[in-house]
């Protein structure tokens, strides 16, 4: 990763502009050339330096569901638990973590009332209880990570 | 009722109406922008709709919050943000909107949510997302909201991900 690189990194992670064509007006901001901006973010995406290019959705401004979810399930079940838990498509992230609540996995459903049937589901099917944790409030953050 | 600050988002607000067309061009956009020099042309010919619309619409979108940004996402590990910790608070609740904001604003945290107490397994309300080199580098950051917090932290804690279990993306259908 060259200076450019990281100036691409550091200067796009937001307020890509709207226009007729974008890449060149990036360019020309960054003192590089448009093909040489698409080449680099082509190649920044295959490597998986940056995971996406694009917009960023609001998923609950879609009109979906979106929760974080938590359980407490003992060592010895706990590869059952993930499978079953795993197998249900509404979950998009499932992470084991550090703590009593040692299972942590993000709900999107298509309508938030989904929400609730996909944890009744999951705690009839596991036997443990699930913690849903749905956002109350979100504040605002600069989402920024310096290359 | 208190003014709420002007840089919380509500996602329980009302919600901006979004027609076929708009869906369209989510689904065509979720997974990244074109890298070709007319990126909003190449998605004009896709959903079967003029370049000025498109545009438009995107402009609309970000206006009204549907979309947060346009442009990179870049993935924290492969920059060498290896240690990700989830910290989480609890402070009082007639705090926390005032706390989540401040915490909000420093440049360690990535995310920063008011989320609901499961007492008595879980007494945290409010979680911050810390990402460092290493878990000393993490700890650092958790020390520096711990002080900013003073005695409005009533206890706090950090899980670290240890495994994977699954990751996809969130999709739309449409």
């Amino acid at each position: 990763m060259d200076a450019l690189d990281r100036a691409i990194i550091n200067n796009l992670q937001g307020g890509f502009p709207i226009c007729d064509e974008p890449y060149r007006a990036v360019a020309s901001l960054l003192g590089t050339t448009e093909d040489e901006l698409l080449r680099r973010l082509d190649a920044l995406l295959e490597n998986g330096t940056l995971s996406r290019f694009g917009p960023m959705y609001h998923a609950e401004r879609l009109g979906g569901g979106l929760t974080l979810a938590a359980m407490q399930i003992p060592p010895q079940d706990f590869e059952r638990v993930v499978a079953i838990v795993n197998a249900f498509p509404e979950v998009a992230h499932n992470y084991a973590r550090e703590h009593a609540l040692n299972m942590w996995f993000v709900l999107a459903t298509e309508t938030p009332q989904r929400i609730d049937q996909v944890i009744a589901a999951i705690e009839r099917d596991t036997g443990y209880t699930v913690h849903n944790m749905p956002k109350r409030e979100e504040f605002f953050v600069g989402l920024r990570f310096e290359a | 009722m208190t003014p709420r600050p002007a840089t919380a988002l509500h996602p329980e607000s009302a919600e901006p109406r979004l027609d076929a067309m708009d869906r369209q061009i989510i689904v065509a956009t979720q997974s990244g922008l074109p890298r070709v020099a007319r990126p909003y042309h190449a998605i004009a010919t896709q959903v079967g709709i003029a370049v000025e619309d498109v545009m438009h619409r995107l402009q609309r979108m970000l206006e009204i919050g549907i979309i947060r940004r346009i442009g990179a996402v870049p993935n924290h590990y492969a920059l060498g943000y290896q240690a990700n910790g989830m910290s989480v608070w609890d402070v009082p609740d007639e705090r926390v909107r005032e706390l989540g904001e401040k915490i909000g604003a420093l440049d360690s945290v990535s995310h920063c949510y008011q989320r609901p107490r499961h007492l008595p397994a879980w007494p945290y309300n409010l979680f911050a997302m810390v990402h460092g080199r290493d878990r000393d580098e993490v700890e650092t950051k958790v020390r520096a909201i711990a002080d900013l917090l003073g005695s409005a932290d009533r206890g706090h804690t950090v899980l670290y991900s240890t495994r994977i279990l699954k990751k996809t993306g969130l999709r739309i259908s449409g």
